[in-house]
C-alpha cells in the first residue's frame, strides 16, 4: 500500500526542484538594475496612494466560511459514494437526510442573499 | 526506509509548528501552519491512514487555512507585538502550563520503544476509503447525522455574524 | 507496478511507473508551450488574422522564443512587498499542477501509481493551488494584485464545490475512488451518457478553476490590469503563465478521464476485439491524447468566443446555480443507481 505513494513523493521532489531551477535560472540570466520608480507598485502610472493591504469586502470571508461547510459535505459524500450500494437502504436514506439538511442550509444562505455580491455592496 | 521518512516528516512538523508560533508576521505563521498540516498528512500516510491523510490536506490545508488567510488579509492585522516585551503573570502561567504539557507528552512517550508500530494487513485495510465508509455509515451513523445539524448550524451562524454587521452599517 | 498488460518498459529494465512519470512530466511541460502557440494560432484564425508566423516554420518556434524572452527579463519585486512570499507564490501553482500527473491513467496499465483515494488526491492537490494566487496578490503590495488574488481565490474555492459534487456523481458509477478504476469502468458506457448534467457542471467548473474566459475575472484587464500577477515579471510571471496552460491541459485530462471514457473508444467493450498489449497501449494513448487535444481546443475556442462574466454573475452561477444543480444531480444519480442495482 505505502509503496503506491512512493512515486508521489518522487514526483513532489521533482516538481519542487524543477520550480526552483526555473526561478534561479531567470535570476542568473536576467539583468538586475532596480531603481525606486521601477520598484513602485503599479497604479496606472500614478504614485501609489495609501496602503494596498486594506480591509476588503466581507463577502470574500463569507465565501470561505461557507466553502468549509460544503467542502466537508463533499468529503463525507465520497466514502458513502464508494460503499452505499452494499450497505443497504438505511444508509441510503441516512445520506439523503444529510444532503437535504445541508441543502436547506444552502437555500437559506441563498435566500438571505449573503453570497449575492451586488446586494452586499448596496448594503455597504 | 519508512523510519527515515518519518524522521524527516516529524522534524518538518515540529519545525514548522515552532516557526508558526515564533514568526512575527501573521501570514507567514499561517503558511507554516499549512506546512505543518501537510507534514502531518505525511505522518498519517505512514500509519496507513490514506483517507485521513488526504482529507487532512483537502479540508485543513485546502479549506480552513484559506479562511484563516482571508481573515488575516481582510482584517489587515498589524505585526504582532514582541512575545516577551514585558513580564506578565499570564505569560508566566502559560509557561508553567506549557512545561506541564511537555512533561506529560514525554511521560506518555517514555514507554514507547519502537518509533513506528508494525503495520499488519488488517491495520492497513482500516485506513482505506471503503473501510471508513463502512464504519461511518453503520456504527457511527448517529454522529454522522449530528454532523449535518452541526454544519447547518455553522451555515446559519456564519450568516448571523455577517448580517449583524450589515444591520449596524444600515443604522448609521 | 502496473498489473500485467504493458511489458515494453520492463524489457528495458525501467519500472513502468518511472517511464510513465518521465513521459508524463515531459508532456505536461511541453503541453504548456504547445498550448501557448496553439492559442495564438487559433485566436488569430478566429479573428481572421495571421498570428505568429516569423519564428521558425509557421511560427512553430514561437514558444521557445517566448521562454527565452521571459528568462532574460528583469525580475522585479515591488517595494514593501514580501520578498520571500513573492518568490514562493509563482512556484505553488506549477508544483500543484505537476503533482496531478501521478494518478492519471494514460492507457490500460499506463499510470504512475494507483492509489485508493486517487480522486481525493486530485481534489486535494487542486485545492492547494489557491495559495499561489492568494499569496501572489498579497505579497505584491499592489491594490490590483490583492483584489485580483482575492477574487481568484474566492472563485476557485467556490467552483471546487460543484466540481467535487460532479466528480462524486462520476464516482458513484465506478464505485471506486481510484482513477484507474474510474477509467476502466467506462469501457462499455462513457459517464457522459449516464450523467450528462454532471459532465456539463464539471466542464464549467474546470473552466472556472483554470481561470479561463469566461471566468478570467481575476485578470480582467479593464478593471484589474493584470490581476494577481500585475507586479510579476520575468520568469516569475512565466511560472503563472506556465501554470495557466498546464491547468488547461489538466482540465482537459480530467474532463476526459471522468466523463469522456478516458482511453476507451465509445462503447469499446462491445465491439473492440482483443489486441496485443503493444497495439492496445498505442491505441489507448492515441485515443486519450486525441480527446485531450480536443478539449484543449475547446478551452481555446471558448476563450475567443464568449465574453467575460461580471464578478457577481460568476459567484451567482457558482453558488446559486451550479452547486444546487450538482447536489440534485448527485442525488438523482445515486437514487437511480441504487434502484438499478438493488431493486431491478
Amino acid at each position: 500500500m505505502l509503496e503506491n505513494y512512493f512515486p508521489i513523493l518522487v514526483l513532489a521532489i521533482v516538481a519542487i526542484v524543477l520550480a526552483i531551477v526555473l526561478m534561479t535560472l531567470s535570476r542568473i540570466l536576467g539583468p538586475f538594475r532596480p531603481n525606486a520608480t521601477k520598484l513602485n507598485p503599479y497604479e496606472s502610472g500614478m504614485d501609489p496612494v495609501g496602503e494596498a493591504r486594506d480591509r476588503y469586502s466581507i463577502s470574500f470571508y463569507l465565501v470561505a466560511m461557507e466553502f468549509i461547510v460544503f467542502d466537508l459535505e463533499v468529503v463525507f459524500i465520497y466514502p458513502w459514494a464508494v460503499r452505499y450500494l452494499d450497505l443497504g437502504f438505511g444508509t441510503f436514506i441516512a445520506m439523503m437526510i444529510f444532503i437535504i439538511m445541508l441543502f436547506v442550509g444552502l437555500l437559506y444562505t441563498l435566500k438571505k442573499g449573503t453570497l449575492d455580491w451586488e446586494l452586499n455592496n448596496y448594503r455597504g | 526506509m519508512t523510519v527515515y521518512i518519518f524522521i524527516v516528516l516529524a522534524v518538518l512538523a515540529i519545525a514548522s509548528a515552532l516557526a508558526m508560533v515564533i514568526n512575527k508576521n501573521v501570514v507567514n505563521s499561517a503558511l507554516f501552519l499549512v506546512l505543518n498540516m501537510v507534514s502531518l498528512a505525511g505522518i498519517y500516510l505512514l500509519l496507513n491512514a490514506q483517507f485521513l491523510a488526504i482529507i487532512q490536506i483537502l479540508v485543513y490545508a485546502g479549506a480552513i487555512m484559506v479562511l484563516f488567510l482571508f481573515v488575516i488579509m481582510l482584517l489587515n492585522v498589524e505585526q504582532e507585538e514582541k512575545l516577551f516585551d514585558k513580564f506578565r503573570v499570564k505569560y508566566f502561567l502559560a509557561f508553567l502550563l506549557g512545561v506541564a504539557v511537555t512533561g506529560q507528552i514525554f511521560y506518555s512517550l517514555a514507554g514507547v520503544t519502537d518509533m513506528l508500530p508494525e503495520i499488519s494487513d488488517k491495520m492497513a485495510a482500516v485506513g482505506t476509503v471503503e473501510a471508513v465508509g463502512d464504519v461511518l455509515f453503520t456504527t457511527y451513523l448517529l454522529p454522522f447525522e449530528l454532523t449535518a445539524i452541526l454544519l447547518t448550524a455553522a451555515v446559519v451562524g456564519a450568516l448571523m455574524i455577517a448580517q449583524h454587521k450589515i444591520k449596524r452599517t444600515e443604522e448609521i | 507496478m502496473s498489473p500485467g498488460g504493458f511489458e515494453l518498459f520492463s524489457l528495458l529494465y525501467i519500472p513502468t511507473w518511472v517511464a510513465v512519470l518521465a513521459i508524463g512530466l515531459f508532456s505536461y511541460l511541453n503541453s504548456a508551450a504547445i498550448l501557448v502557440y496553439a492559442e495564438r494560432r487559433v485566436a488569430s484564425f478566429i479573428q481572421n488574422r495571421v498570428g505568429p508566423n516569423r519564428v521558425g516554420p509557421a511560427g512553430l518556434l514561437q514558444p521557445v522564443a517566448d521562454v527565452v524572452k521571459l528568462l532574460l527579463k528583469e525580475d522585479v519585486t515591488p517595494t514593501h512587498g514580501y520578498k520571500v512570499l513573492h518568490a514562493v507564490a509563482p512556484m505553488i501553482p506549477v508544483i500543484t499542477a505537476l503533482m496531478s500527473v501521478a494518478v492519471i491513467p494514460f492507457g490500460e496499465g499506463l499510470y504512475v501509481t494507483d492509489i485508493n483515494a486517487g480522486v481525493l488526491y486530485i481534489l486535494a492537490v487542486a485545492s492547494l493551488g489557491v495559495y499561489g494566487v492568494t499569496l501572489a496578490g498579497w505579497s505584491s503590495n499592489s491594490k490590483y494584485s490583492l483584489l485580483g488574488g482575492l477574487r481568484a481565490a474566492a472563485q476557485m474555492i467556490s467552483y471546487e464545490l460543484p466540481m467535487g459534487m460532479a466528480v462524486a456523481s462520476a464516482v458513484l458509477v465506478a464505485g471506486s475512488l481510484s482513477m484507474v478504476e474510474i477509467a476502466a469502468s467506462q469501457e462499455y458506457l462513457w459517464n457522459i451518457f449516464i450523467n450528462p448534467i454532471g459532465a456539463v457542471i464539471f466542464i464549467v467548473a474546470a473552466f472556472a478553476e483554470a481561470n479561463r474566459t469566461p471566468f478570467d475575472l481575476v485578470e480582467a484587464e479593464q478593471e484589474l490590469v493584470g490581476g494577481f500577477h500585475t507586479e510579476y515579471s520575468g520568469m516569475k510571471f512565466g511560472m503563472f503563465f506556465l501554470a495557466e496552460y498546464m491547468h488547461v491541459f489538466i482540465g482537459s485530462i480530467l474532463i476526459t478521464t471522468f466523463f469522456f471514457g478516458s482511453y476507451h473508444l465509445p462503447f469499446a467493450g462491445y465491439w473492440l476485439p482483443e489486441l496485443s498489449p503493444l497495439l492496445k497501449g498505442v491505441l489507448d494513448v492515441s485515443v486519450f491524447s486525441a480527446k485531450v487535444v480536443f478539449w484543449c481546443f475547446v478551452f481555446i475556442w471558448v476563450r475567443w468566443t464568449i465574453p467575460r462574466f461580471k464578478y457577481n454573475q460568476v459567484m451567482k452561477l457558482g453558488w446559486a446555480r451550479l452547486l444546487p444543480l450538482s447536489i440534485l444531480n448527485f442525488m438523482i444519480i445515486a437514487a437511480g443507481l441504487y434502484i438499478y442495482h438493488n431493486v431491478l
